[in-house]
């Protein structure tokens, strides 16, 4: 499977992005999970304000085969919700990392991002899932 | 046992399908993305690879018929050159499987059966069929290409020539095309105008190909096909029908020939007398969320039944499926509660079909 990922962001096993800037993470899933899940349907909208552990549940999507869950990159307070995607979910596979974001966290505890995959260890990390 | 391969498996790999294993066959489940294959057959025309069905032939006297007094199907009273839906069942009036009956000639049936049943189908007609019959399993020897949409007719006649907008809706003649005469039928399983054909193994490559060179043809996968046929309201066996379903459960009355005998008729003649406890039905989710195959119907804290299958539906953005229910709870314009694992999704039960004016009906004479 040929999968895109882009450097300067971090990543989690569970095939989750975060782009952070400042204080601000921006997440979505990736190009790996997009592909593994195809066509998404449904993007569960998580509440604004809600708290967040790393690696708690943030929110529910759908797609055409199964419903699955995503999982918060880092610790913080959901800040935004991309409200195109409750019209528009394939906005996720037809740009997981741009588009297609799925909330922005404020940031509780930047130290968390020692946690996360750099693009060349996610790279290699989901190649060996194949 | 490994999954075998239809002979047109070389195409789809070179087509770059999404190829998963389904009812003992590696089936291609969609080119892309299942909701652009869906949405390409409701608005030009797809091709669908759907040899993994099986064929049987059936000759024999029509006045001593014994394939009659085994399926539901109007046998001997059909009309040559026409297809009708029916069911095999077994003696409890419980679904073995849904089939359609193409009727040749005088003296000679063709059963199409679904890939999951064809050797257990095999088997309880083998055992039913008068020993003066010949009776064939032809399915490892044909290739069944499904063209599917408003656009089909233009395809279809560059295929098999001007004749074929004869055929009208279940009706199906021989086609004299790449060397052979070969059964096409204006019939499939998309609520679209459309055609189903049948052609020997060997040249199905070559059709493929050449219904791949019409501008306005795609290819399309199984995970389109269920949800073209789920917003037709169509039954999947399977999902909608399992071993312990009647026809009589699922609705289907009008499938079955109660002016004759065949195998579960006394069963099902009680059934229709004491009345079905649940009933099969058609609901649409007030949203985009997908219900999805066996997530469980509540009320009031208990279970009154089940869902058979459930899609996110492109055509009318929405989650829609089928399921059964208590009878007394069915109605249209009931509101119900789908327990999806996790939380719940509410639903409206809609009738059936959930998409009207299709092109299925289409005709230019």
């Amino acid at each position: 499977m040929d999968i895109t990922v882009l450097d300067g962001y971090y990543y989690t096993k569970e095939h989750e992005w975060a782009r952070i800037e400042g204080t601000t993470a921006t997440v979505g899933i990736t190009d790996y999970a997009q592909q593994k899940l195809g066509d998404i349907t449904y993007v569960d909208p998580p509440a604004i304000g809600n708290e967040l552990k790393q690696f708690e549940f943030l929110t529910g999507i759908e797609s055409v085969k199964a419903a699955s869950d995503i999982y918060s990159p880092i610790s913080g307070k959901i800040a935004a919700y991309n409200s195109a995607l409750d019209e528009n979910p394939e906005l996720v596979n037809k740009s997981c990392y741009t588009d297609g974001w799925i909330v922005q966290v404020e940031i509780s505890d930047p130290s968390e991002i020692k946690n996360l995959m750099d693009a060349a260890a996610y790279r290699s990390y989901a190649a060996g899932l194949e | 046992m490994e999954p075998k391969n239809t002979p047109l498996y070389q195409e789809h790999v070179k087509l770059k399908a999404l190829i998963a294993p389904f009812a003992g066959w590696n089936m291609p489940i969609h080119y892309g993305s299942i909701l652009e294959d869906a949405k390409h057959t409701r608005s030009m025309v797809s091709i669908f690879d759907i040899s993994h069905m099986g064929e049987f032939i059936i000759k024999e006297d029509p006045a001593r018929s014994s394939l009659d007094r085994i399926i539901s199907t109007p046998v001997i009273k059909m009309k040559n050159r026409r297809c009708k839906y029916g069911f095999l069942l077994n003696e409890e009036g419980e679904i073995i499987d849904d089939l359609i009956t193409y009727r040749i000639a005088d003296n000679e049936w063709m059963l199409v059966v679904n890939a999951a049943n064809e050797l257990t189908d095999f088997e309880a007609i083998s055992r039913q069929i008068s020993p003066e019959a010949s009776f064939e399993n032809i399915s490892s020897s044909i290739v069944k290409i499904d063209v599917q949409g408003p656009r089909s007719l233009d395809v279809m006649k560059r295929i098999a020539g001007e004749g074929v907008k004869q055929l009208t809706y279940y009706g199906f003649q021989h086609f004299d095309f790449m060397g052979g005469s070969y059964i096409v039928s204006r019939t499939g399983y998309t609520g679209e105008l459309g055609f189903e054909i049948y052609i020997d193994f060997v040249k199905g490559e070559e059709l493929w190909k050449a219904l791949l060179q019409h501008p306005d043809v795609k290819p399309a996968g199984l995970g389109a096909r269920d949800i073209l046929r789920l917003e037709m309201g169509l039954p999947l066996c399977g999902n909608e029908f399992t071993k312990d379903t009647t026809p009589v459960d699922a609705g289907m009355d009008r499938f079955l020939d109660m002016d004759k005998e065949f195998t579960g008729k006394r069963a099902l003649l009680d059934r229709q007398k004491r009345g079905v406890s649940r009933r099969l039905i058609g609901f649409a989710v007030e949203g985009r969320r997908t219900p999805r195959h066996e997530n469980r119907i509540v009320s009031g804290g208990g279970t009154v039944g089940f869902v058979t299958s459930g899609v996110f539906s492109p055509h009318v953005n929405r989650g829609i499926g089928m399921g059964y229910i208590d009878a007394a709870l069915g109605a249209e314009g009931t509101t119900i509660t789908i327990d999806s694992g996790k939380d719940v999704i509410h639903a409206t039960v809609v009738p059936l079909p959930f998409l009207k004016n299709t092109s299925i009906k289409y005709t230019e004479v």
